[in-house]
């Protein structure tokens, strides 16, 4: 099978199963990515530290990534970043017109009811699983304490002032690099 | 004068994917500032029914938000623009890291390591602030907080099947399905008499 189509295939799965965002697709796209071969495991590992060094979610930035590594060319890397994103953009736009369309029905405002104080819920898991040590650093270190004071800095700026974020992830990147 | 919107769409969800470090949920601070606070293009109430279905559908959560917003504000089109502005600054930054750098220049330039020690515990808390400002807009209740809070204690768990994000996607929509039509209407029906 040609490596395109094999491309197609992988990132076809990992589109269409990926669920839940970010670091819930890590150990689907891993899967598919060791198990063809294209990338040890090492490897691996080290796109999720680039990706996490920029910008962008992990399901694109590996796609991007294998496309162009595989196939020696940006064709691949344009061919998986887009199968990456097709399946889940359609049920999307399914979704979201159907939702519309029948934004009168009982059936739709009552669940839209119940979904709003879950999705405030999932946002705050969201903010949980993400204190932990790989962002934090170690318990009772000094780079620990450090985070803690950027991460209450950055609440209160962008909770209590008209501040940009985007001006306060810059802010925390150069707090970053003088206080490390 | 009126500059065309989805260009404006388009760049916006750029800037927003940009500057999106560590998934999906780390663009809501950003998308809220820019989309509903801004550009008042949607209100509160309409992003968190919003995220509410970028959420439920599989795929990467920061391309099918961009989705549900393109489209509810200019259709199809608008959802390819907002979706497009989203995806290019990833592909473009990996794609150039893919052709000129090996991963390992990156990881282990000190530089980058320290500023990026520096940006992820801002993320975190530009993940927190949405809580709050999203827990306001859904009139989250002393009698209600029960939810959200039992919601992310679960997931955070870590346990099998209960730590499950989709499991209380559908919970909540069934489980508002009954309230509304058991209580909701039934307390209108009742006024009206």
């Amino acid at each position: 099978m040609s490596i395109y189509l094999k491309l197609i295939w992988a990132y076809l799965k990992i589109g269409l199963f990926g669920f839940g965002g970010g670091y819930a697709m890590l150990s689907l796209v891993q899967n598919i990515i060791v198990e063809n071969g294209w990338l040890s495991s090492q490897m691996f590992t080290d796109i999720v530290a680039i990706s996490q060094m920029t910008p962008g979610p992990i399901g694109i930035n590996s796609a991007t990534y294998i496309g162009y590594v595989t196939t020696g060319n940006v064709l691949g890397s344009i061919i998986a970043t887009l199968v990456v994103v097709l399946p889940p953009y359609l049920l999307t736009l399914y979704a979201s017109h159907y939702i519309t369309r029948h934004s009168d029905s009982t059936i739709i405002k009552g669940a839209f009811m119940g979904l709003r104080p879950v999705v405030v819920g999932l946002i705050a898991s969201a903010a949980l699983l993400l204190m932990n040590k790989e962002n934090f650093g170690i318990a009772g270190s000094s780079q620990q304490l450090i985070s803690i004071a950027i991460c209450v800095a950055s609440f209160c700026t962008v909770y209590f002032t008209k501040i940009h974020p985007i001006i306060v992830i810059i802010m925390a990147g150069i707090a970053g690099f003088f206080l490390f | 004068m009126r500059t065309n919107l989805y260009l404006q769409l388009w760049l916006t969800f750029m800037k927003i994917g940009a500057f999106t470090f560590g998934g999906g949920w780390a663009m809501i601070s950003i998308i809220e500032r820019e989309i509903v606070d801004n550009h008042k293009w949607i209100n509160k109430d309409e992003f968190l029914d919003l995220l509410a279905i970028a959420q439920a559908m599989p795929g990467i959560l920061a391309v099918n938000i961009a989705v549900v917003i393109g489209d509810r504000l200019r259709g199809v089109k608008g959802s390819m623009a907002a979706a497009f502005g989203t995806i290019l600054p990833s592909f473009l930054i990996i794609l150039a890291i893919a052709i000129f750098l090996t991963p390992e220049t990156i990881k282990n330039n000190e530089v980058l390591t320290r500023i990026f020690k520096g940006i992820r515990p801002a993320v975190v808390a530009l993940i927190i602030a949405p809580v709050i400002t999203t827990a306001r807009a859904a009139k989250i209740s002393w009698k209600t907080i029960i939810i959200p809070v039992a919601v992310a204690g679960l997931i955070y768990s870590g346990l099998p099947v209960v730590s499950n994000p989709i499991l209380y996607i559908i919970l909540g929509g069934i489980g508002g399905y009954i309230y509304y039509t058991h209580v909701t209407l039934k307390q209108r029906e009742e006024g009206e008499q």
